[in-house]
């Protein structure tokens, strides 16, 4: 079972509910797909046990063999590649490594070599085993990155995986929900959060992953995102209301379930009612 | 509300300069879209921009009426034709974004690249314009405001921030004004590099929280990889006094400026309901009073 937890508004308390979760669980994979600002590992504290660098493809030219023809230049969709009269220019922060200008070049003189443009991190603690990625600064492109967190979900794979994804609903969120069972979408009901998400549903039904939504510092706003949820048949899985407590346990990285173990047994009946509608 | 605070840099209009800001923040839900909201009432003569694509959410309190709407023209769209293709899977193998399975685009996946349309032998395959977003021209009762929505599951969101920019740009331009007001979107990748990229300040919102703190050194990171420079905000500080000094502590350290501090307050997110921004709601509320004092600040170091 694959569960991904997205928001569509950031901050809406992914990654309380993904760790929170995972703790109350045994034998879990965590998976933080985040790779911008990743976050569960704070909360976590895991011994890190594997690193391992993330390259992309990007082409390597032998400028003495090349003739400057410009077909290459002219494939790029990206424009990560310009060629004047006898200098070549290459972008590689804008190169999506589609491999495109290897195949047009006519004198066959690209190659390709890598670029690192991130890490992956794997760790151990409480049972859970953690993995989770990091993007370079200055690095545009996340989606390298969370595919390679994404690799070690293993089609064998028998325990639970929960995936923690990026805010909002563009590409790096499509990727990080895509292939997974169910996704959690974490929400608070304001006007802002009722917006994005109402954002998030479009893409979950367009991708056709089942959803059901948590609402959390449930009692905070209006009653908008329960009324859209109920007029909408979107089940709402769980409620977190607002607590002084969970908040000041967060802001020093401390997963609320370990002292307030009353939700242990909430967590563990949310993973029922999501067993329950996938099958 | 009348604004209070006069600016003084208005010669540079003459000049035609003209000064973005960006509000960012790492991490989300921190607060950027509630100040935002709150310096498009207190600036004049300004344009705001909302640059979170994605998952906009500035319009809720600035209420803006579009007069222009245009289709953002993302990626393109690769199209096998049925009667053409000899199901040879040259396509599927080349695609490096596994974007089709059983001779089929897979339309978000498909990256537009167009390594299928050259690889098939039959000449089966080519590229079409799609629409993965729209850009508004909109009207506000603080000035001109530009904005977006990517269409769900659209594809490079930094392309279409960069509209955004553009369009602020020449309603600043056209309406002869000095400013433009950018509201950034969470993380530090693709669409925050674009928000980013050449503007002549970025305010941080951050909050006393490890993953607030965590976020707030590598937002710090990105903008100093580009040369941005950068003021920061604790919101909610009181919520954790250590982690606020910690933050303070930091800061001092990079050299960086805080510029404000701001209470946890519950007035916030009844402002947010009201859909309005924070000081018009409550204009006499410690939350208002320090988002004013910080626009001062922002005023200040732009000129």
């Amino acid at each position: 079972m694959i569960i991904s937890v997205a928001s569509g508004k950031g901050g809406t308390g992914k990654t309380t509910v993904a760790v929170n979760f995972a703790l109350s669980l045994t034998n879990v994979l965590l998976l933080d797909c985040d790779v911008e600002e990743p976050n569960d590992h704070l909360l976590l504290n895991p011994i890190i046990t594997k690193t391992k660098s993330v390259y992309v493809k990007i082409p390597s030219i032998q400028e003495d063999m090349c003739d400057y023809c410009g077909v290459c230049a002219k494939f790029c969709k990206n424009n990560a590649l310009f060629v004047t009269n006898k200098k070549i220019l290459f972008f590689p922060q804008i190169c999506t490594s589609c491999g495109g200008c290897k195949i047009v070049c006519p004198q066959h003189v690209i190659t390709e070599k890598k670029r690192m443009i991130g890490k992956t991190k794997q760790g151990l603690v409480n049972g859970i085993e953690l993995v989770y990625g990091e993007l370079s600064i200055g690095e545009p492109m996340a989606i390298p990155i969370i595919r390679a967190v994404k690799k070690h979900i293993s089609p064998l794979e028998k325990r639970v995986i929960i995936v923690d994804s990026p805010p909002g609903t563009s590409c790096p969120v499509i990727d990080t929900v895509h292939g997974t069972d169910f996704t959690i979408l974490v929400t608070e009901p304001t006007p802002f959060g009722l917006y994005d998400l109402k954002i998030a549903v479009d893409v979950l039904r367009k991708l056709k992953i089942p959803f059901g939504v948590i609402i959390n510092q449930s009692d905070i706003g209006d009653l908008r995102v329960h009324n859209f949820c109920n007029k909408n048949f979107i089940p709402i899985l769980l409620e977190i209301p607002y607590s002084r407590k969970i908040a000041e346990l967060y802001s020093v990285g401390k997963p609320f379930v370990l002292e307030m173990p009353e939700w242990n047994q909430k967590f563990k009946d949310l993973l029922k009612t999501i067993e329950k509608m996938v099958s | 509300m009348e604004p209070k605070i006069q600016r003084s840099f208005e010669n540079n209009r003459e000049d035609g300069i003209m000064k973005e800001i960006t509000i960012l923040s790492g991490k989300g839900g921190t607060g950027k879209t509630t100040i935002a909201g709150s310096f498009a009432v207190l600036a004049q003569n300004a344009v705001t921009a909302d640059c979170d694509v994605d998952a906009p959410d500035l319009h809720m309190l600035l209420h803006p009426t579009p007069f222009k709407t245009q289709d953002f023209i993302g990626p393109k769209l690769a199209k096998i034709d049925k009667n053409v293709c000899v199901n040879c899977g040259l396509c599927q193998k080349a695609c490096q974004f596994d974007a089709i399975k059983d001779f089929q685009i897979d339309p978000i996946h498909c990256e537009g690249c167009g390594v299928c349309e050259v690889v098939c032998p039959e000449k089966a395959i080519s590229l079409h314009d799609r629409i993965s977003g729209q850009a508004f021209l909109s009207k506000t009762r603080f000035g001109f405001m530009s904005h977006a929505l990517l269409s769900p599951g659209g594809a490079n969101s930094g392309k279409l921030v960069t509209l955004v920019r553009n369009n602020a740009q020449m309603l600043a331009k056209n309406n002869n004004c000095d400013l433009i007001l950018i509201d950034g979107s969470p993380g530090i990748g693709c669409p925050v590099i674009a928000s980013i990229a050449g503007v002549n300040l970025a305010l941080i919102i951050t909050e006393p929280t490890l993953s607030g703190i965590h976020d707030l050194k590598r937002a710090m990171q990105l903008l100093s990889h580009f040369n941005v420079p950068s003021l920061v905000c604790i919101n909610k500080y009181d919520l954790n006094l250590k982690n606020t000094e910690k933050i303070e502590k930091f800061c001092s350290k990079k050299n960086v400026d805080i510029i404000g501090k701001i209470i946890f307050d519950p007035i916030v997110t009844k402002a947010m309901v009201a859909e309005t921004p924070v000081i018009e709601y409550l204009p006499e509320s410690k939350v208002s009073k320090s988002v004013e004092q910080m626009w001062q600040q922002v005023i200040l170091r732009l000129e």
